[in-house]
């Protein structure tokens, strides 16, 4: 389903060439388990973003579903991200004026979702993720667990084959982490390819595959 | 995503920052209210002046003596250099003229009108028959002046609805006599109540036959002759023929003063027409400082809104949707300045009418449309930088908020 190729990508610091990732070669298979382990600086938030198509390799070639996507110009880009890829961040990034069900809504909205339908889809996410009765507040009305609950719904909205969440526990405490990991394990569960970025080797060891990153490179401890 | 779903999405982020919101729309609804009641002031100068012009008549050559060196209102006239008068002949020869219809010669003088106890000073114009028709003036009661001999002088009178009211009060005034100076004339009609026109209130006037006042007043002279040609058409062949006709009686000597009524319309009309645009493109002016102030609060809001613009990239909005986001929020932003501009401008107007009701004020259609353009156009136009500043950020970074 991913496939890298060689891919490397290099920030111009100054005038200096910071390489962040260097010859990565990855394959992940559909429905995949996937952590992503490694120090701080080590270039798992730039792999994870090359991933989800919010930045383009420096050289080596991306293809998902068998498509060369770093040759896509934005807005095919954007389709794809629109259409296959989820993510889940740290922070949450939920729009602080919306309420948690506007917040689910944005995709299904950006993406053209006639409302009748929308309307349908999003009541079923709350369901799913116990926020029935947490719809209408907004986000700073919410505890972290229920923010991240309304990201992940957000991030499924659209039944993306892959998601990504970068340190998705970092900003909960460890009882709503657990809680958070179990609602994005039971994704996998449901066919959905899953690749997560955690400094917690408890959470780390779950994975079904586990990477681990130093220095812009993969080291493959395999199962 | 849908049209519908931008303008909500749009509505909602103005929502979000309510005070940024109400003084955008202020400054907007400041510009576009400006525009409307400015330009509404000049056009209601310019009606009122046109309105005063043409209740003197239609198609009308006023004739003045005296030459003044500018064909219209010159300084020579206002100065009052002493002419050589017009006399009723020189009226009369106008006639001559195929393209003159009928003329009404006026003299003018105050004096002392009484009956019985009561009595006061009036203005007193001398005329003939036909200057009802030709002033477009009408009758409350009874008769205007008789035709005939324009020489005659008949003491008759027809009193201004004033003086008719201060003299007279309910009683039946026709066919009663009043004393104006050292005659007695008898009243044979009243004057409908038409108000103020060109600084001349015919409420309150006594008007007599032309040979009577000058027997009043002990002169022979004519203050104007109004002229009336006999269509739109022939106005300026009136006007050249009248010039001819009175040069040759007063011996080639060209002391007399035509002027049309089009052309002294005319130059208000383009006077105050100018006045107007003026004023409307000073305010117009203000307008698009308002679009100015629109861009850069746009572009504050894009720095404040580098996050969400990172969200909504990474949950699959291409560039051009997001540059339709806050382009429609910049938009909204100045449809509803200017809705609000036009409401705050017509009340505007509304209550300069209550205060002044005889200027008729009102915005003329394309202040208005200019009003509306200029707004949505510094609006969109002014929005066009921060909207692509928007779409052109990096997902990346405007997710780290950098
Ligand atoms: N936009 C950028 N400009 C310059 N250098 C960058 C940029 N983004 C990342 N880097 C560099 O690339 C390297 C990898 O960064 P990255 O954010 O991927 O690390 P990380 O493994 O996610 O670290 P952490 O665990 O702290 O989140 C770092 O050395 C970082 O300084
Ligand atoms: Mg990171």
């Amino acid at each position: 389903m991913i496939r890298l190729d060689k891919v490397c990508r290099s920030f111009m610091v100054g005038d200096q060439r910071v390489s962040a990732l260097s010859d990565i070669d990855l394959h992940i298979a559909a429905g995949d388990y996937v952590s992503i382990m490694g120090p701080s600086g080590s270039g798992k938030s730039t792999l994870l973003n090359l991933l989800g198509l919010l930045d383009r390799p420096s050289s080596g070639v991306y293809k998902l579903d068998g498509i060369d996507v770093t040759s896509l110009d934005d807005v095919q880009q954007a389709k794809v991200r629109s259409e296959k890829i989820g993510f889940v961040f740290q922070s949450f990034h939920l729009v602080p004026r919306l309420s948690a069900a506007m917040n689910i809504e944005l995709p299904l909205i950006l993406a053209g979702m006639p409302p009748a339908e929308r309307k349908q889809r999003v009541t079923q996410l709350l369901e799913d993720y116990s926020l029935t009765d947490r719809a209408d507040p907004r986000p700073d009305q919410l505890s972290g667990g229920q923010r991240q609950r309304v990201a992940i719904a957000r991030a499924t909205s659209m039944n993306p084959a892959v998601l990504l969440a970068d340190e998705p526990t970092g900003n909960l405490d460890q009882t709503t982490g657990k809680e958070v990991i179990h609602l994005l394990e039971s994704l996998v569960e449901r066919k959905v390819t899953l690749i997560m970025v955690t400094h917690d080797p408890d959470i780390g060891v779950r994975a079904h595959t586990q990477l681990h990153m130093v220095d812009g490179r993969l080291s493959d401890e395999g199962h | 995503m849908k049209a519908i779903d931008v303008l909500y999405f749009a509505s909602g982020s103005l929502r979000g920052s309510r005070s940024r919101t109400l003084l955008m729309i202020l400054a907007m609804s400041i510009g576009v209210a400006a525009v409307v009641v400015l330009t509404g002031l000049g056009e209601g100068a310019r009606r009122y002046v046109i309105n005063q012009f043409s209740s003197l008549g239609t198609n009308l050559v006023i004739v003045f003596p005296g030459r003044t060196e500018t064909a219209g209102v010159g300084p020579g006239m206002l100065l009052g250099q002493i002419p050589r008068e017009l006399s009723l002949d020189d009226a009369q020869a106008l006639l001559r003229s195929p393209a003159v219809s009928r003329f009404a010669p006026l003299a003018i003088g105050s004096s002392q009108v009484s009956q019985g106890a009561l009595n006061r000073e009036v203005m007193v114009l001398g005329s003939t028959s036909e200057l009802l028709s030709i002033r477009h003036m009408s009758m409350a009661q009874g008769q205007f002046l008789p035709s005939g001999d324009i020489h005659d002088s008949v003491s008759v009178c027809v009193l201004g609805s004033k003086i008719q009211h201060e003299l007279f009060g309910n009683n039946n005034p026709i066919g009663a006599w009043v004393r104006l100076g050292d005659r007695r004339f008898r009243v044979t009609g009243v004057m409908s109540s038409q108000g103020e026109s060109m600084g001349f209130n015919t409420d309150e006037i006594v008007i007599v036959p032309i040979a009577s006042a000058h027997m009043l007043f002990n002169t022979t002279g004519v203050y104007r002759i109004l002229v009336e040609a006999k269509n739109r058409s022939t106005i300026l062949a009136a006007k050249r023929d009248v010039e001819d006709i009175i040069v040759k009686r007063h011996k080639g000597e060209r002391d007399v003063t035509v002027i049309t009524q089009d052309a002294v319309l005319a130059t208000f009309d383009r006077i105050l027409s100018a006045l107007t645009m003026a004023v409307g493109g000073i305010a117009a002016i203000s307008l698009s400082v308002a679009g100015v102030l629109i861009m850069n609060v746009m572009l504050i809001a894009v720095s404040q809104r580098v996050k969400e613009i990172g969200l909504l990239k990474a949950l699959g909005a291409p560039p051009k949707q997001v540059r339709n986001l806050f382009f429609a929020e910049a938009a909204l932003l100045s449809a509803i300045g200017c809705v609000v501009g036009l409401l705050l401008g017509e009340a505007g107007v509304l209550v300069i009418a209550k205060l002044y009701p005889s200027l008729p004020v009102g915005a003329p259609w394309w202040a208005v449309l200019a009003a509306i353009v200029t707004s949505l156009g510094t609006g969109i136009l002014f929005s066009v930088w921060p909207a692509r500043r928007a779409s052109q950020l990096d997902p990346v970074t405007a997710l780290a908020g950098r």
